[in-house]
């Protein structure tokens, strides 16, 4: 389908062709969804929310549910608030969620709709039960991207819930950045093996990797309580992973209670999640279990078995900025060479960082961020690459290129069990490296002379 | 720090009005940011000399995402910080909208940051509160007194009225409080007297009574306030009291609009029947 992209690049300042980011909403949707109980809504027109959910599940294979302000051209004119009180009325009364979390759309925002005000409105003409809660986060989609959408939703819990009574807590707050649910689990497993209590927010595992019952249940168990999320003012220390996703969260948890924070990038690869452990018993007071030890040992050893392999191989690069901040360094401690490394969302820190990282090993890395995937796809017409790590919709290049792909990040559309398998920690590195692995080397074997065709590798 | 917001029918003088007073705040000794919310980027040529400064959004739509606070921020009379929003050409896209982003960028440069010690910001708003944009100087934790600029004439009234109905709405969930009408007079009969009796049925005051007078126009079309142009001269000390009746004003109320049969009455009581 991409056979007609062409080598010559050419200047272009407005157009975008195969975007790499997409809408605020579906990030604070999704962040939403990690809240026990939590009832997102979307404050605009119904296409909006149909397009999110169907995105949301078309990734994570689960429904996904969320509710719409349904306006119409009336509500454009005179204003949401009508649709709003419609909307909280029916919601808690039908749905009866503990909390719901409003984002705003392109529209809402466009007419300027007043959310706090509409809220504190319907709080005091007793629209919202008492004991329930409605919190929200303006989410422009000309704005930033779907990682701007899920901060921004983070932060809102922190700006809403987060509480202190005054006695620290024997706890750490964990904020995760926009991962999948696997990943989220992966981090409790991890801070449950060193020990550590963490209020990690959001969480969406146990919400969107669900087992088989045979039940539906609207509210799964999964979630940050409304409880823990109080109590994150009385947390001894904040992770937050990721510049873009959890940053501002974290900020705001100082601002608010001078939670002492800790800023580390997503704990993909050795490196960084060697950072994540370390911070974690750093600010926990606790010792490494051995268990984690040999975790990390057998990555070791898997990297040193596969370095003569991945050794030197280019590599192009797609995704949302803080997850390919930190899956660049994976690839560098793999003796990759990650030479063309892209982020559809806006934000210079990406290239100041990638840049950083690269500097040494790949000084001629083509780093951009706010491009597309014909831009990526053009350079690799320039000078091909051994792999492309990225969502689903870099399939039509590889295809295109005959170039082996590993799918990595949001969304993945097209297979299964990204929701199961996590890419964070040392296991989720060893994942990275099988499909890496299985990608190239499946590759080489249908597509290699005779003579180079090996048993043993 | 005192958040202002200055609203009233176009063409009444906002604009005049709220740069002689901050000239008047900013003589005082005081630190004033001015931000301009009207499209035609015009609201502190006085204070500046000139339209020379490129609006937030000009600003944020060349420079992208590295805009800094200097790129913006220009200082003007006595010491006094301008802010234009800017905003889209006459008959395209969403001035409302250019307000909201704007002001929002304003925040997230730190421009009311504590280190910046603004003792007053203000908003100076085009014309009525049209829409959601127009209304976000009032939103809460923005502008928290408003002073509706206004005269005798009837449809100035009428728009003063409206703006109390905008001022309501969030006054009712928010901390955004009416602190008096400024009389710009237009010279109608029993002027004085029918805005203050306007003002105490709103439930509000007149906080000034600005008289008309020519040397404005002169320091207009020498791009200065009165008081830089003349400071000697009776318009500047006009605007004087004006900015101290504002400095010292305790009377921020939620304002009662009036029915337009009322406003209509108060109109033939004062107007037509001297």
């Amino acid at each position: 389908m991409l056979q007609s992209t062409t080598a010559e690049i050419k200047p272009r300042s407005a157009l975008r062709v195969n975007p790499a980011k997409t809408c605020q909403p579906i990030g604070a949707l999704y962040a939403a969804l990690g809240i026990h109980g939590c009832m997102p809504h979307s404050h605009g027109s119904q296409g909006c929310c149909a397009y999110h959910r169907s995105h949301l599940t078309r990734h994570y294979k689960e429904p996904v549910v969320a509710t719409t302000s349904s306006f119409t051209e009336g509500a454009s004119v005179f204003g949401g608030l009508a649709n709003m009180t419609q909307a909280l009325t029916n919601i808690f009364s039908i749905y009866n969620p503990d909390i719901v979390a409003v984002h705003t759309t392109c529209l809402s925002e466009v007419i300027g709709d007043d959310i706090p005000m509409m809220i504190k409105k319907s709080y005091d003409d007793g629209i919202i039960p008492s004991g329930k809660l409605v919190i929200h986060a303006n989410t422009p989609s000309f704005v930033g991207s779907h990682m701007t959408g899920f901060s921004n939703m983070t932060k809102a819990m922190v700006t809403y819930l987060s509480d202190r009574n005054g006695s620290t807590k024997n706890q750490l707050n964990l904020i995760p950045g926009f991962i999948d649910p696997a990943d989220m689990r992966e981090l409790k497993r991890l801070a449950a093996m060193m020990n550590v209590n963490i209020v990690m927010f959001p969480d969406t595992s146990d919400v969107l990797d669900l087992p088989q019952t045979g039940i539906y249940k609207m509210y799964p168990k999964g979630g940050v309580s409304i409880p823990q999320l109080k109590s994150t003012g009385d947390s001894i220390a904040t992770l937050a992973l990721g510049h873009f996703a959890s940053y501002a969260a974290a900020t705001a948890l100082n601002d608010k209670w001078e939670v002492t924070n800790a800023f580390l990038e997503l704990p993909i690869g050795l490196g960084p999640t060697d950072r994540f452990i370390n911070a974690l018993r750093n600010y926990a007071g606790v010792d490494v279990p051995e268990s984690i030890v040999q975790e990390r040992g057998r990555l070791l050893d898997m990297i040193s078995d596969m370095q003569q392999y991945f050794h030197g191989k280019r590599v192009a690069v797609a995704g949302d900025n803080d997850n390919v901040i930190a899956l660049v360094q994976f690839l560098t401690e793999l003796d990759m060479k990650p030479v063309y490394v892209i982020t559809g969302s806006p934000g210079n820190h990406f290239e100041t960082r990638v840049g950083e990282i690269l500097k040494e090993q790949v000084p001629d890395a083509v780093i951009k961020q706010n491009t597309d995937l014909f831009a990526l796809h053009q350079w690799m017409k320039n000078g091909p690459v051994d792999l492309i790590i990225g969502n689903t919709y870099c399939k039509y290049i590889a295809r295109a290129e005959n170039t082996p792909f590993v799918r990595f990040g949001f969304p993945i559309l097209d297979r299964m069990t990204h929701r199961i398998f996590p890419t964070v920690g040392y296991m989720g590195a060893i994942r990275l490296m099988d499909k890496m692995f299985d990608a190239m080397m499946d590759h080489k074997d249908r597509e290699c002379p005779e003579e180079l065709f090996e048993l043993v590798q | 720090m005192r958040k202002v917001a200055i609203y009233g029918k176009g063409g009444i003088g906002k604009s005049t009005t709220t740069q002689n007073t901050v000239a008047g705040l900013s003589e005082m000794g005081k630190k004033v940011m001015v931000v301009g919310c009207d499209p035609k980027a015009d609201s502190t040529r006085l204070l500046l000399g000139g339209l020379a400064q490129r609006s937030v959004l000009d600003t944020l739509r060349e420079e992208g995402e590295d805009v800094e606070l200097d790129d913006i921020r220009t200082e003007g009379f006595c010491e006094s910080l301008c802010v234009e929003s800017g905003g889209p050409e006459p008959g395209v896209g969403c001035a409302g909208r250019g307000i909201i982003t704007s002001i929002n960028l304003l925040e997230q440069l730190g421009a009311y940051d504590k280190d910046e010690n603004l003792d007053y910001v203000f908003y100076d708003v085009l014309g009525d509160v049209v829409c959601g944009g127009f209304a976000m100087p009032i939103r809460d934790g923005k502008a928290e007194e408003i002073y509706i600029v206004c005269s005798g004439e009837m449809m100035a009234m009428y728009a003063a009225n409206n703006i109390c109905k905008g001022i309501l709405k969030f006054a009712e969930s928010g901390n955004v409080r009416l602190g008096g009408l400024i009389c710009n007079s237009r010279k109608v009969d029993n002027e004085k007297e029918m805005i203050q009796e306007f003002a105490k049925r709103l439930g509000t005051q007149m906080i000034h009574f600005v008289p008309r007078d020519n040397d404005v126009q002169r320091a207009e079309i020498n791009r200065k306030t009165v008081i830089e142009w003349n400071p000697e001269c009776g318009q500047a000390s006009e605007y004087r009291q004006l900015a101290q009746s504002i400095n010292e004003n305790d009377q921020f109320v939620i304002p009662k609009p009036l029915k337009i049969p009322e406003l209509e009455s108060l109109l033939l009581e004062y107007g037509l029947f001297n």
